[in-house]
């Protein structure tokens, strides 16, 4: 059933502020809406339940990419579009890049947004495994002011994040601090383009001789929120890469996943994946001489 | 008010279409494709999948290229909307004429989408390589050519638009800028 447009509320206040004001005079009631790439598919299948919605889209305060000698703090109402066209996502946070390259077609990378696929917190999503590798904070705003948390955490559930129902996220902070480090992403899908991952994966590395001295990996589709592979890591950290590593490596990673077999794909076959790709990316990270 | 479905009021919400301003009263949460469609009686948007997968209702918004179906109408307040109907005034787009002369389109259903989906595209990427213009066109979804005659006719429009200079193509983006 479609939905009736005569059913719902909304209001464009224009600035953040009088935003803030509504989420705090009735918190829970009104929906945020930002590019409409979730919530309007929703809203044309039927199936939001918000009434009241209150647009964030465009917001000056959320739309701007500022960089400081140590951070990259990015507006949480930037779209992929905005990222892709950014010389310090591009150069310093490829795995940022790269995910929103493969979100969605150009239509929806015009406005879907960077905050707005944190909030909606689908274990799918393509860029949220590169926020967990970089390790990125959140600055979180409401009326009573602002808080700075670890986006490492924020995912508490399946589609359960840390933020209150009078908050919005107001930027994406990344520290600048990841040169010298090897990246790596992949996405698995049916199709190359417009297609919801069977899964991601984003990586970094640093590599010191023969060994691993830090080692990040992130998987999207592989639990119910995105994933950072502690355990993996740190099975990884410090080792060389050989056979007996990448064996016990692989061990760690699937004792930490918990896929679900849905209509993309199965667990079997995302878990074997996850273990490819993981391992695809510690080899590439030692070429073999006369590769 | 005609009942309880009725509650939330119309409001008037004012932007232009393909360069002329216009104002309607409406719902807030009214799609853009039904206002252009509707309202407006511009049905040469379509509407394909109605959750953004397809591109069949794609136009310009701001000169972005946008999927109508998934954009409340109360966004596009003070807005620039460029549909199929603003590209030909006298003579067609080359873009248009494109499609025309290599056969890229069949039904037609998902022509007015691939047409501005191309024009967005070659605005960013004058000269594109059969990469870029795959990933401009692949949310665009079509079920009659197999693209390869639409890949051509992006190629063979992007040759016509360089070879012209700012000419033809040209005129129609200026009268978009102008509209801003």
């Amino acid at each position: 059933m479609r939905s009736l447009p005569a059913d719902y509320e909304m209001l464009a206040p224009g600035s953040l502020a009088p935003v803030l004001e509504l989420l705090a005079k009735e918190p829970g009631v009104w929906m945020p809406l930002a590019g409409g790439t979730e919530l309007m598919v929703q809203y044309g299948a039927g199936k939001l339940n918000a009434r009241k919605l209150v647009s964030i889209w465009g917001l000056p305060e959320l739309r701007a990419i500022r960089e400081t000698t140590e951070d990259l703090h990015i507006g949480a109402g930037c779209t992929y579009t905005d990222l892709r066209r950014h010389p310090i996502v591009a150069k310093e946070f490829p795995l940022l890049g790269d995910g929103a390259s493969w979100t969605g077609s150009i239509a929806n990378q015009n406005r879907g947004t960077l905050g707005g696929n944190i909030v909606n917190a689908s274990p799918a999503a393509d860029s949220l495994p590169a926020l967990l590798v970089y390790e990125a904070d959140l600055l979180l705003v409401s009326v009573r002011g602002e808080r700075r948390v670890s986006y490492l955490g924020f995912h508490t559930g399946y589609k359960q994040t840390g933020l209150l129902a009078d908050e919005l996220i107001q930027t994406v902070i990344l520290r600048r601090r990841f040169q010298g480090y090897l990246s790596y992403s992949r996405k698995v899908g049916p199709r190359n383009a417009q297609a919801i991952s069977k899964l991601c994966m984003a990586a970094l590395a640093k590599v010191s001789g023969r060994r691993l001295a830090d080692i990040r990996i992130a998987l999207g589709s592989m639990a119910p929120i995105p994933l950072r592979l502690r355990e993996t890591e740190r099975v990884l950290k410090g080792a060389e890469c050989n056979e007996e590593s990448l064996q016990a490596a692989r061990v760690a990673l699937e004792r930490e996943v918990s896929p679900i077999d849905d209509i993309r794909s199965t667990r079997a076959y995302r878990i074997a994946v996850a273990g490819n790709l993981m391992e695809e990316f510690v080899r590439g990270l030692f070429p073999r001489e006369g590769d | 008010m005609t009942g309880e479905r009725s509650r939330n009021a119309r409001r008037e919400v004012s932007f232009t279409v393909n360069g002329k301003p216009c104002s309607v009263a409406v719902y807030p949460m009214q799609r853009l494709l039904d206002v252009l469609r509707s309202e407006l009686h511009l049905t040469g948007t379509k509407e394909g999948c109605g959750e953004g997968e397809c591109g069949s209702c794609s136009v310009l918004l701001n000169d972005e290229l946008v999927n109508s179906c998934l954009i409340p109408i109360l966004q596009v307040e003070g807005a620039s909307v460029c549909t199929i109907e603003g590209l030909a005034a006298e003579v067609l787009h080359p873009v248009q004429r494109a499609f025309l002369e290599c056969g890229g389109a069949q039904c037609g259903i998902c022509t007015p989408g691939m047409i501005l989906a191309t024009i967005s595209l070659l605005r960013h990427h004058p000269a594109p390589s059969m990469a870029q213009i795959r990933e401009g066109l692949s949310g665009n979804l079509c079920r009659c050519t197999g693209y390869i005659r639409i890949f051509q006719a992006v190629e063979q429009a992007a040759k016509t638009i360089e070879a012209t200079g700012p000419g033809a193509a040209q005129s129609s983006f200026d009268s978009l800028d102008a509209s801003r």
